[in-house]
């Protein structure tokens, strides 16, 4: 074969991965219409909660009046009927006087339910083990934050939040997912400030020493490196002071990967047994050091020891040939 | 008999150094682990220094390729399709059994015929085949975002990896065994002096 042949097979094959590369496929969005009992009943409360501008009449004035919903008053109601508590009435959270309208000034002090008050103790939620989250959330560095407000629903909003890495079958997806979690306040000045006095942290400068950065960013959580593991737990809710956190490659570049322990926990206990060191993470991703193959590697060091050993029987029978001419 | 050019010296040289950087490197992300985090060279030095021996060895084999086009030394890895895979047998035995039998080389350098049937398959399958696949396959872990994301459920990142992991595995075979041969010369040392100075001692 002459070198225009070859070139032009390499410049063939390189456009064809290319071409391939880009052919993604995306699964397309959820579209589960969900029918709630409390439909009705919600809809008062959509009617101008689920839009960013509502309208009543003003009786001392006498007319219509249009005014803008205040954004954290908002809630989707496409977002609401596609979260965990889709099944729920809102006023089964929220203070049944609600329903009257103008809502009284003094629903605004009313106290927000946290996670634990409907979740603890309960057998139906035993396996999720919210007790042993709540103990863990209070050893994160997120709890130092409550008395200035922070609590479950900074992470998880009680009104979008979706349970999402046990269920999903698109990890992608669900990374993208949880990490916008942790940006919502990390990237976006204006919440952090509420919570703290601290400068804005600029995530991708801190993270100048991680190589490959795009790719970390989008195949890895947030908490894959920010929270101390806890096999106990689905997700492990203990945040790690900045210094804590995972600086050293080898903890998920390596055979023992944490991230069997955290990000692949739910699909590895269907691992693949076909000779691959955490064969799960093939499925969807590829971490160099994790992703190792245990017959390739014999095969490998059979090769070397073979190749080693006949250099050797040929050195021996040279040395044996010199010794016969001198 | 001066074989060796000075520009395929400089390239020989650059190439030997950064396959040893490679293959120190990459071994040292292949197998590095927690409890052994410095196998070789720490992970995170050895992503560097592979990423950027990488690219250099990418602009040295353009530069190799060029230079064969260009220049005669091309012409030595051209595969006769007459009697080679015969010739190639005539060489083997001479290596098994016929050198140490004091028989006479049956392809003795020259400068029209530089490399032995062996040889000019060995290299030819190295730089022409495994050397390319090797680069791509490399391009495609650098930029993660251009490679097939899945190819029948199984990452093609992965694919991409073993593709590359067997490519150096192959060429570090064939740099040992390169090493070995090239003790084979008149003296075991005149072959790399040859690379060295340009000039090929005839047996």
């Amino acid at each position: 074969m002459n070198f225009f042949k070859f070139r032009i097979i390499i410049l063939v094959a390189f456009i064809f991965l290319n071409t391939l590369a880009s052919a993604r496929v995306f699964k397309p969005q959820d579209s589960t219409t969900f029918v709630s009992q409390f439909e009705q009943d919600n809809n008062r409360c959509f009617k101008c909660h689920g839009q960013t501008k509502y309208e009543y009449t003003n009786e001392t004035l006498g007319k219509q009046v249009k005014a803008l919903m205040f954004s954290e008053r908002i809630v989707h109601k496409d977002d609401f009927y596609k979260s965990n508590h889709k099944s729920f009435s809102c006023t089964d959270c929220h203070s049944e006087e609600y329903v009257k309208f103008p809502h009284s000034g003094e629903l605004r002090m009313e106290q927000k339910l946290n996670c634990i008050d409907c979740h603890g103790g309960d057998e139906k939620f035993a396996q999720y083990h919210f007790e042993e989250i709540e103990t863990e959330y209070k050893k994160s560095t997120h709890f130092k934050m409550e008395d200035d407000g922070f609590s479950c629903w900074k992470c998880h909003n009680p009104h979008t939040y979706k349970i999402n890495v046990r269920n999903s079958t698109n990890l992608k997806e669900t990374i993208a997912y949880d990490n916008a979690i942790c940006l919502n306040c990390h990237s976006d000045f204006n919440r952090f400030q509420l919570l703290t006095d601290k400068a804005e942290i600029n995530i991708i400068q801190k993270h100048d020493w991680l190589p490959n950065q795009t790719s970390h960013f989008t195949n890895v959580r947030c908490i894959e490196c920010h929270t101390q593991i806890n096999n106990n737990i689905p997700v492990s809710h203990l945040i790690k002071p900045k210094a804590e956190a995972v600086r050293h490659c080898n903890e998920c570049h390596s055979k023992n990967s944490i991230l069997m322990a955290s990000l692949y926990k739910f699909e590895s206990k269907e691992q693949r047994r076909d000779g691959f060191f955490n064969g799960i993470i093939l499925n969807s991703s590829y971490v160099i050091g994790a992703n190792r193959n245990g017959y390739l590697n014999l095969l490998s060091l059979v090769i070397f020891l073979g190749v080693i050993g006949v250099i050797v029987v040929h050195i021996l029978f040279r040395i044996r040939k010199n010794n016969k001419t001198y | 008999m001066y074989l060796y050019p000075k520009w395929l010296r400089a390239w020989h040289v650059l190439n030997a150094v950064l396959f040893l950087i490679l293959i120190l490197t990459g071994l040292s992300m292949q197998y590095t682990d927690k409890e052994n985090a410095s196998y070789v060279v720490g992970f995170a030095i050895a992503i560097k220094w592979h990423n950027f021996a990488a690219i250099v060895l990418t602009i040295n084999y353009m530069l190799f390729v060029i230079g064969n086009l260009i220049t005669k030394n091309g012409i030595y890895y051209r595969i006769g399709k007459t009697n080679f895979l015969s010739d190639l047998i005539t060489q083997l035995k001479y290596y098994a059994w016929g050198m140490f039998k004091g028989e006479k080389h049956p392809f003795p350098v020259t400068e029209e015929v530089k490399f032995n049937p062996m040889q000019k398959l060995t290299y030819v399958l190295a730089m022409y085949v495994a050397v390319p696949l090797l680069i791509i396959s490399g391009i495609g872990l650098l930029f993660p975002e251009i490679t097939i994301k899945s190819f029948f459920g199984v990452s093609g990142l992965i694919l991409t990896d073993i593709l590359h992991i067997t490519m150096g595995f192959f060429l570090s075979i064939f740099m040992i065994i390169h090493i070995y041969t090239c003790t084979l010369g008149a003296k075991p040392t005149s072959l790399f002096w040859g690379m060295i100075s340009g000039y090929h001692r005839s047996e």
